[in-house]
């Protein structure tokens, strides 16, 4: 189980205009501004839960995330990780989740995937058995076995997130993090990641967490969704929740006169609240509209 | 034990991936040999000019500068590993940090291992090299079979110790972001500290005692000169035990100045 309580996060940044003149003002004098990445995030997942975790770009999802696997430190508030507090105890934590960081790459770039695979399973200290079960059966699922071989700069993104994402399993982790999984990925790619990653969590029961922005991995893989925006969690629920928010700001803003709001309402189709009740009724075609939905509730919610 | 074998798998994979390296190897070669005959050449010219100040045996230098040269790759401190500087700058420490591992151990491990690899695939080919040259520049045998134990020895202990400081720049990556001045300005302290310009006992007196109470001379200037001879009896005891004493004493406060860093650390980027 995982929660987190009033959890905050600040980052110091160095900030000066343009030109030489502030550049050198900036050698003896620095102005930094401190960016309230997290203030005051709560939340709790179940075991075995497969929670979407939303919001725009900033919004302090990989935050999030950071805490969660115990990379970063929080300021303030309390965090638990099965009974752990991620960076206290990072070393035992980290040995009972995965992480994939879709811009990152955890495999060695120069040598064989395989060869990475092997460190890693030096690194957990994974039995034999164990190696041996689960690399049958991702290589098996991911599709694996003719990248196996290859040295990883020689893959293409998609064939590399597939070995990311068994990489990030050998250990069999109760707790699986995805940041932005499907970054870039074409459709098949996409769709075969999905599928695995619904897979997982029906077999294996395996807690995840999915960060991203493609509302079709949304509506694929997640019941629950948490948005998060400027550092707070404005929702916590359903698909239909967030439809449901969108519809309330949509008819409640109807006279406002924000700029933001009125380009958002533009470039919505008119029948829009109609359009969404019937797109509640039939998930997957509604994708397009999907997007335009959250859209326009980060304009209204101003946390763009 | 099964702690350790985990570290033991960075170095066996680090080490395979500089064996990889063979141009880059050869071409080191041949400049580290033409540097080295420049060297014997210009000691060869201050032993000429005034043998009775030349402060050791002139074979024991050329000995000096060949172990140098083929060793180069092992204690030179601008050679840091790139990957970890890059890690620190664009956050691809992430996923260091989430695995089971110590930060410390596991860069240590690798710098040791694609250090041990760069200089095993120089020092066969240049030894054999500066084994074959004429007269005077010929190296020369160790002094004598215990001489040869011990240089082994400390020539390991001096690698701990050169990367146990060179762990202080990754470290200090961290709170300053680009590590490009903190190199700089260490490899040239330590290029002349050590005594790779100018072996240390070519120092005046002064200063000469000074610079081998620090950390810098436990690099190579202790087994490079125990190799010849140059370094015996209770003053080669007192070289070990200082070397012995500097890796320790690096090794706790890097580790220390590692966990600070890592509860302060910020990831760049998104």
């Amino acid at each position: 189980m995982i929660t987190m309580e009033h959890v905050c996060k600040s980052y110091k940044v160095a900030k000066r205009n343009a030109g030489m003149k502030e550049a050198c003002k900036a050698l003896f004098r620095r102005e930094v501004e401190t960016i309230h990445a997290l203030s005051d995030v709560s939340f709790t997942i179940e075991d075995g839960e497969m929670v979407g975790y939303i919001g725009p770009n900033g919004a302090g999802k990989s935050s999030t995330i950071k805490i969660l696997s115990g990379i970063l430190t929080p300021e303030s508030g309390s965090c638990l990780v099965d009974g752990r507090i991620p960076w206290k105890h990072r070393k035992e934590h980290v040995r009972r989740i995965g992480v994939v960081f879709g811009q990152r790459s955890q495999l060695w770039w120069d040598v064989p995937v395989i060869d990475s695979f092997a460190l890693l399973k030096d690194i957990y200290s994974i039995s034999p058995q164990e190696y041996r079960n689960n690399m049958e059966e991702l290589t098996q699922l991911l599709h694996l076995q003719e990248l196996l071989k290859m040295p990883v700069r020689q893959l293409s993104l998609g064939q590399r997130m597939r070995c990311e994402i068994a990489a990030s399993l050998l250990h069999s982790p109760r707790i699986l993090f995805l940041d932005e999984p499907t970054i870039g990925l074409d459709a098949v790619s996409k769709l075969a990641v999905r599928e695995f990653i619904l897979r997982l969590n029906q077999t294996h029961k395996t807690t995840v967490i999915l960060t991203t922005h493609d509302m079709q991995d949304i509506e694929a893989l997640t019941r629950r969704i948490i948005l998060i925006g400027r550092g707070r969690v404005l929702l916590d629920g359903t698909l239909e929740d967030m439809r449901e928010l969108a519809a309330e700001h949509g008819t409640a803003d109807a006279g406002y006169s924000g700029q933001a709001e009125q380009t958002v309402i533009h470039d919505l189709p008119a029948g829009r609240n109609g359009q969404i009740a019937s797109a509640g009724c039939e998930p997957g075609r509604s994708n397009e509209s999907l997007e335009r939905i959250v859209a326009a509730l980060y304009h209204k919610l101003d946390i763009v | 034990m099964r702690e350790y074998g985990k570290y033991f798998s960075f170095f066996r994979l680090r080490f395979n991936m500089g064996l990889q390296y063979r141009a880059a190897a050869l071409s080191g070669v041949v400049t580290q040999i033409l540097w080295g005959l420049i060297e014997c050449l210009t000691f060869r010219a201050f032993q000429q000019a005034d043998p009775s100040a030349y402060p050791m045996a002139f074979s024991a230098t050329v000995s000096y500068i060949w172990l140098r040269e083929a060793f180069f790759s092992a204690f030179s401190t601008w050679q840091t590993d790139g990957e970890v500087f890059d890690s620190i700058m664009d956050g691809g420490i992430a996923y260091e940090l989430c695995r089971p591992v110590s930060i410390y151990n596991m860069w240590f491990a690798r710098t040791v291992a694609s250090r041990i690899s760069m200089a095993a695939l120089r020092s066969i080919p240049l030894l054999m090299v500066a084994f074959l040259l004429p007269g005077p520049f010929r190296m020369t045998l160790p002094a004598g079979p215990q001489y040869f134990v011990l240089f082994v020895i400390t020539l390991f202990l001096g690698l701990g110790v050169t990367v146990a400081f060179c762990m202080f720049t990754y470290i200090l990556a961290f709170f300053t972001i680009s590590p490009q001045g903190l190199r700089m300005m260490f490899t040239s302290m330590v290029e002349f500290l050590s005594g790779a310009i100018i072996p240390l006992p070519f120092m005046p007196g002064g200063v000469r005692m000074f610079l081998e109470l620090l950390p810098f001379a436990g690099m190579f200037n202790v087994p490079l000169r125990i190799y010849s001879g140059d370094l015996s009896g209770a003053e080669m005891l007192r070289g070990i035990g200082l070397q012995c004493f500097w890796f320790v004493t690096l090794l706790a406060l890097g580790k220390a100045l590692c966990r600070a860093a890592e509860r302060k650390v910020v990831v760049q980027g998104g």
